[in-house]
């Protein structure tokens, strides 16, 4: 008995770790496909979609230089985004260094079957508490990341692939936050006229905003003026 | 003589009070008309309802042959007008301010007019001066001005002489009278002083708490009989004494203040003369008192009953 | 008509306290543009303190389009005042003069110069207004430049694209032009009834103030009479800054919330117009002039 015990014991251990192993292995894989990519600039359209907020959608131009320089520039005009930034891009999501990958088995995702690895920082000082990517292990993207901050808050990230997918550079991506009730004096606003009717004001109340990011164009491994990254 | 006004029945009431209270009269093109009353009377409310100011309560009005009420802008385009003090715009110069009433009167305002104007009534060198530095008699003078810029054919005066020195006072009489015989003019003028409209009125209007009293020519009203002369004197009490003792008796009135009173006919005034020359009494100044201002006390006294 | 209609022009335009009106308007303005250059920011923080803590809002925010909003909000009492301050004395001033008896006994009738002197103070108003929109939009964008306009209303805050927005304000002005005869219009009613433009002015005022309050206060009560009160519309201007949305939450350039509302306060504004210069018209046809 106790060595079918000790035996289960060794299997399990062995498993755990060669699913480690494999979880780890898979993020790796994933890394060394996004680090093709050494620096692109994409230009697209940022649209900010939270219940209490009228936006209209905006021109943007997103700068990378690996490992970690990102910079959103707004074309032109007023950009909202959730506090804390936004991580626009996959590399981020898996740009931690120090961590323990953790197979947490298999989903469905839009109709793909993905794999869904746990990845949990080891530095304490991370602001990160816990990352769950959902993986296409078939084409090594990452289709959809949850990230919970001990700062800013959860996060959502998914990722809709197409001419670039090669480079792991999706043509939209959906970043979700969680979002506080809209709450603002009349005495700031000075508008005193509230005929909302109450059905409307209750579609206010959505806990959840995005912004959605949708690319037109990469300009890839061109090279990118540090400058962009200083001002 | 034409009618120029023609007033029937006229009534007006503020609530309770009766301003004016079936008013009659007329004035005739030509005459210089009188219009006098005591302090309230309703010669102000009357003026102002002849110029539409004030809408009357009853009777009927007109002038130049037509109705007031149907042909108002008709009518008030010939009447130039003068309302107690004249009020004008302050931060205006005196020919800012005729221009612009002459421009409401409808007449055609050249500059030479305004100025001929302004010369007329002796402010051509105060023409673009703010009217806020001007002495009432001044503005009394750019109120005649703006009343007779747009040639009117009657011309209402309220109390126009306010605030005139006399040789003002003078020039306004005169520019009555010339108005009335080298113009053409109808002048309805209401004062209180009396010896100017005596000077100047050939009908006079008297009314009391709003009803008339007596209207009719100033020979009409005024008894020569009854002509009021004082005299000054060297010596008062010796030219009293000889006077009672003389066929003057009859005529003469108690001695008031330092002056000898006597109420004969006008024409015994050279009579009167002669005989203080005769009895050697030497005479600093005779003068007929203002019988209108005798008879205007006497009719609005309350006991006064006119003569059939 | 149209003679008389010069001629009060004239006399307003003469008069030194029109052109203190304009001087006081700017000053006004000024006084906002040099603190928002200077403290612009930290207003800012001020107002989106409450969304700060959950978004990094960046990019122009006190832009010249934003700086004009401010000083439109904030001039909702000034304005009013320096209107009435002509308009409240088109009838009692003449009184007070002793010139509305000269005038009225001219040959011109009683609704011609009636309508003349509000045409008059229209104008007035009307330049007052195009004044302060040169003060408050062309020389914001001068100074402090333009993008998106960010505004936060009671229940959302909107975001309006650059481009969008010029064509909002021409909107606006118009409709203050209209907010502002209101007053205009309800002052000169108020001048019929006084020899003395202090009391029109104090009353035009106090009528304003009263009905901002019962306009601004969230009580059962008032808000029956809230829809019949003026000043509840006055402040309709606020709806061309804010826009419709599609069913993806992306707001439509070019369109206005609630078009519908802008037209309702317009209409109800435009029969206060008529109604107070209707009853003045009335009024002074009746009236036995004493002054």
């Amino acid at each position: 008995m106790k060595k079918i015990i000790t035996t289960c014991l060794i299997l399990m251990t062995v498993s755990f770790s060669a699913s480690a192993q494999d979880a780890d292995a898979l993020v790796k894989k994933i890394k060394t496909k996004l680090e093709q990519v050494n620096n692109y600039i994409a230009e697209g359209k940022m649209k900010t979609d939270v219940a209490f907020i009228k936006a209209p959608i905006g021109k943007v131009k997103i700068y990378y230089q690996k490992p970690n320089k990102l910079k959103l520039v707004k074309d032109k005009g007023i950009s909202i985004l959730p506090k804390g930034g936004v991580s626009i891009n996959a590399s981020s999501v898996i740009g931690l260094t120090n961590y323990t990958a953790i197979d947490a088995g298999e989903q469905l995702l839009n109709g793909t079957k993905v794999k869904v690895i746990k990845l949990l920082p080891l530095d304490e000082a991370s602001d990160i508490v816990i990352t769950t990517l959902y993986i296409d292990e078939v084409q090594l993207l990452i289709k959809k990341s949850a990230t919970t901050t001990k700062e800013n808050g959860s996060f959502e990230m998914e990722m809709y692939y197409g001419n670039y997918a090669n480079l792991g550079l999706p043509d939209k991506m959906v970043f979700s936050f969680n979002v506080k009730d809209y709450k603002m004096p009349k005495g700031v606003t000075l508008d005193f006229d509230d005929d909302m009717k109450p059905e409307e004001k209750q579609k206010l109340k959505k806990k959840k905003g995005r912004v959605e990011f949708i690319y037109s164009s990469y300009i890839i491994n061109k090279g990118i003026d540090p400058a962009i990254f200083k001002s | 003589m034409p009618e120029i006004i023609k007033v029937n029945g006229l009534c007006k009431t503020f609530g309770k009070l009766q301003a004016v209270n079936n008013l009659s009269f007329s004035v005739n093109e030509g005459d210089v008309y009188g219009f006098l009353g005591q302090n309230g009377a309703g010669k102000s409310t009357t003026i102002r309802m002849l110029l539409t100011l004030i809408a009357p309560s009853s009777g009927t009005i007109e002038l130049f042959g037509k109705s007031l009420s149907s042909h108002r802008k008709e009518i008030l385009s010939q009447i130039g007008a003068m309302i107690e003090r004249p009020d004008l715009y302050k931060y205006l110069s005196a020919y800012d301010n005729l221009k612009l009433f002459a421009k409401l009167s409808g007449c055609n305002v050249t500059k030479q007019l305004l100025m001929d104007q302004l010369e007329m009534v002796g402010l051509a060198e105060r023409a673009n001066d703010k009217v806020k530095g001007f002495s009432q008699g001044m503005k009394q003078r750019l109120g005649i001005a703006i009343a007779l810029v747009h040639n009117p054919a009657l011309v209402i005066l309220d109390e126009p002489t306010n605030g005139l020195d006399p040789q003002g006072i003078a020039d306004i009489r005169n520019l009555i009278k010339s108005l009335r015989t080298e113009h053409k003019k109808t002048v309805v003028v209401s004062s209180h002083l009396l010896n100017e409209i005596e000077q100047v009125a050939t009908r006079i209007l008297i009314i009391d708490k709003g009803r008339k009293i007596i209207e009719g020519t100033t020979q009409e009203l005024l008894d020569p009989n009854q002509t009021v002369v004082d005299i000054e004197t060297t010596d008062l009490q010796k030219a009293f004494t000889l006077l009672s003792s003389s066929n003057w008796v009859n005529h003469l009135q108690p001695l008031i203040d330092d002056k000898i009173s006597l109420t004969l006919n006008k024409h015994q005034i050279p009579d009167l003369l002669k005989h203080l020359v005769s009895l050697n009494i030497d005479v600093y100044a005779l003068q007929q008192r203002h019988s209108l201002e005798d008879y205007f006390l006497k009719v609005t006294s309350g006991n006064y009953v006119q003569p059939v | 008509m149209y003679n008389l209609f010069k001629l009060e022009l004239y006399k307003i335009f003469k008069r030194p306290r029109t052109y203190l009106s304009f001087a006081a308007i700017t000053a006004l303005i000024v006084i906002i543009q040099i603190g928002l250059k200077k403290d612009g920011k930290e207003y800012i923080s001020f107002v989106l303190a409450d969304l700060g803590n959950s978004f990094e809002i960046n990019g122009n925010l006190c832009n010249g389009y934003f700086v004009c909003f401010c000083i439109l909000q904030l001039l909702l009492i000034h304005v009013p005042l320096l209107i009435a301050l002509i308009a409240a004395d088109m009838i009692s001033g003449e009184a007070n003069m002793g010139t509305l008896r000269l005038l009225l006994s001219k040959p011109i009738s009683r609704t011609e110069f009636v309508l003349a002197k509000f045409a008059a103070a229209s104008v007035y108003t009307l330049l007052l207004l195009i004044w302060v929109a040169i003060l408050a939009l062309f020389v914001s964008m001068a100074i402090f430049g333009t993008d998106d306009i960010f505004l936060v209303k009671n229940n959302y805050a909107v975001q309006i694209a650059k481009d969008d927005i010029f064509w909002r304000y021409i909107g606006a002005f118009f409709f203050a032009a209209l907010a502002m005869l209101t007053v205009a219009a309800l002052a000169f009613f108020l001048s019929q009834f006084a020899e003395n433009s202090i009391g029109p002015i104090v009353a035009t005022m106090s009528i304003i103030i009263v009905f901002t309050i019962f306009s601004t206060m969230s009580i059962p009560i008032f808000n029956k009479i809230k829809p019949y009160m003026f000043t509840t519309h006055m402040v309709a201007w606020k709806e061309f800054f804010d826009v419709k949305v599609n069913a993806d939450n992306e707001s439509i350039f070019g369109s206005i919330q609630r078009p519908d509302k802008i037209i309702k306060s317009a209409l109800i504004l435009i029969a206060h117009i008529i109604g107070f210069v209707g009853i003045s018209v009335y009024s002074l046809k009746k009236k036995d002039i004493l002054s």
